[in-house]
């Protein structure tokens, strides 16, 4: 099992709907995100290109936040979702500055906190808070091992980009093109 | 031009508008870290080359301090821990891809070597010392008998001390300018230089102090070299890695960097104990405290500096 998660850029109208259920879901403290809207502008007036993508952790299938981590706290579980387990975290923040994607961040409680791709949901078979919570169904989550999950259907017609691939961390968020 | 924000108004607490999650706490670690390995290191290996008595001041007197370094250095690191109370967790287990991880566990194999290394040179401090206890005392017997056996635990250890202060950063292949092993090597030689400049110190022998300039000389000059050589890495590396190196390289850290490592740290007190060597009178705490303050700079620039920097996408 490999879960996956594909977010349209087409679509995608970065209204941020994403973040606030993020938010409201898990309890994120005041403040803080775990998932967030970026827009990229590329060109010069008036050729100008937009993209709006929303980020979160890319659970990697070779995290450096997981190979960084003195105790274990973080780690893979079941379909490569990576996670922290608080009671385990020193909060040394090592994970902290081994992820190129700025994707954790010091919960005030002194663990570090992320994106869980909401796996408390999908253990009770549902999707994520932030792919039910948009309105123009631009994000598509499922186990990439098997062929008929919406991230694999989706992934097989369209054309897809990872975020810095070349840092070698395997990110398991597509970006549809 | 391609402009990129964030419009979602992400400001994660030390991670936005850029990462600064390490503060003063881990560059004052890794200094100690470092000032400890290089002590113990001239300790360790003037005693297996059996110039004890020849160099006082490295085998027997400077170490005594090395116990408090680490000590207070692993304090620095407590503080920057942000769940504290979970500290223990770092020896719970041994996590060999993560250098936080085996540099918890080689502080907790020269922590205590240090400590037994004080114990026994303590009589050349203070002459009158009684252990009091006989099993002290058959202790203090045993471990002096096996000082070789110590010494050369103390020097392999204090080398992977040494180097780990640099690899530490050198993990994290998320900040450009930290991703060079060349900063093993670099942070060592830089611990060795501090290691010199304390033993130059506290050495009252002339013989001694001059030993110990020529050695912080060749080191100095090594670490100019390595310093050329990461630069040179960098530039001919990918368009993130000169972007990290223009940091220092006409962005907003070259002059203290310059500065403050590179001229009054390294070539500055070079400078002055050549004129040691040639027989001008310099007084010695001045290169041997612009040799500790610069090598305390170079961690200090290189982890904030090193946090700027970041891939692009
Ligand atoms: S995006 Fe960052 S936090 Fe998430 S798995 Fe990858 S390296 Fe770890
Ligand atoms: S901050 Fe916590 S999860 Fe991150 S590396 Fe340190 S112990 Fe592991």
């Amino acid at each position: 099992m490999r879960y996956a998660m594909a977010i349209d850029t087409k679509k995608c109208v970065g209204c941020s709907d994403c973040v606030v259920a993020c938010q409201t879901e898990n309890n994120v403290p005041i403040g803080y995100c775990r998932d967030w809207v970026v827009e990229v502008t590329d060109g010069t007036y008036p050729q100008l290109e937009i993209e709006i993508r929303s980020e979160r952790c890319n659970h990697c299938d070779n995290s450096p936040c997981v190979r960084c981590c003195p105790t274990g706290a973080s780690h893979y579980e079941d379909g490569g979702i990576v996670l922290v387990t608080p009671n385990e975290c020193i909060g040394c923040g090592a994970c902290i500055t081994s992820c190129p994607y700025d994707a954790r961040y010091p919960h005030p409680d002194g663990y570090v906190d992320k994106c869980t791709f909401c796996i408390h949901r999908i253990k009770k078979g549902l999707e994520p808070a932030c792919v039910s919570a948009c309105p123009t169904k631009c994000m598509y989550f499922g186990d990439l091992d098997d062929p008929n999950s919406p991230v694999s259907e989706i992934l097989k017609v369209r054309k897809y980009k990872t975020l810095i691939p070349e840092a070698g961390t395997g990110p398991q968020v597509y970006y549809l093109i | 031009m391609r402009e990129e924000i964030i419009v979602s108004g992400r400001n994660n607490y030390l991670i936005d508008p850029h990462l600064h999650i390490w503060h003063w706490q881990i560059p004052l670690y890794l200094f100690l870290g470092g000032l400890a390995a290089g002590i113990l290191f001239f300790a360790a290996f003037f005693t297996l080359m059996g110039k004890e008595n020849k160099y006082k001041a490295a085998v027997r007197i400077a170490p005594h301090i090395v116990p408090w370094i680490l000590v207070v250095g692993l304090f620095a690191l407590l503080l920057d821990l942000k769940h504290k109370l979970y500290f223990w967790r770092l020896y719970t287990t041994i996590r060999l891809e993560s250098p936080m991880s085996w540099g918890a566990w080689v502080l907790m194999l020269v922590t205590p070597l240090s400590f037994i290394w004080s114990a026994i040179h303590i009589k050349r401090i203070f002459p009158k010392w009684d252990w009091k206890f006989k099993i002290l005392k058959d202790l203090e017997a045993f471990f002096t008998k096996q000082k070789k056996a110590i010494a050369w635990v103390m020097g392999i250890s204090s080398v992977i001390l040494g180097v780990y202060t640099g690899i530490l950063f050198s993990a994290f292949n998320a900040r450009p300018l930290w991703n060079t092993s060349i900063l093993g090597p670099l942070f060592l030689a830089s611990g060795l230089s501090a290691g010199a400049a304390v033993i130059m110190l506290l050495s009252r022998k002339h013989k001694e102090r001059t030993m110990f300039a020529r050695i912080d000389i060749g080191i100095i000059v090594v670490e100019l070299f390595l310093i050329v050589h990461m630069f040179m890495g960098f530039l001919a590396s990918t368009q993130v890695q000169i972007n990290a190196a223009e940091l220092f390289l006409g962005g907003p850290w070259t002059a203290p960097f310059w500065i403050f490592v590179v001229i009054l740290g390294m070539i500055v007190p070079a400078f002055l104990e050549v004129l040691e060597l040639k027989k001008f009178k310099i007084p010695v705490v001045i290169p041997a405290t612009l040799v500790l303050f610069g090598s305390l700079m170079l961690r200090f620039l290189i982890s904030y500096a090193g946090q700027e920097s970041r891939w692009l996408y």
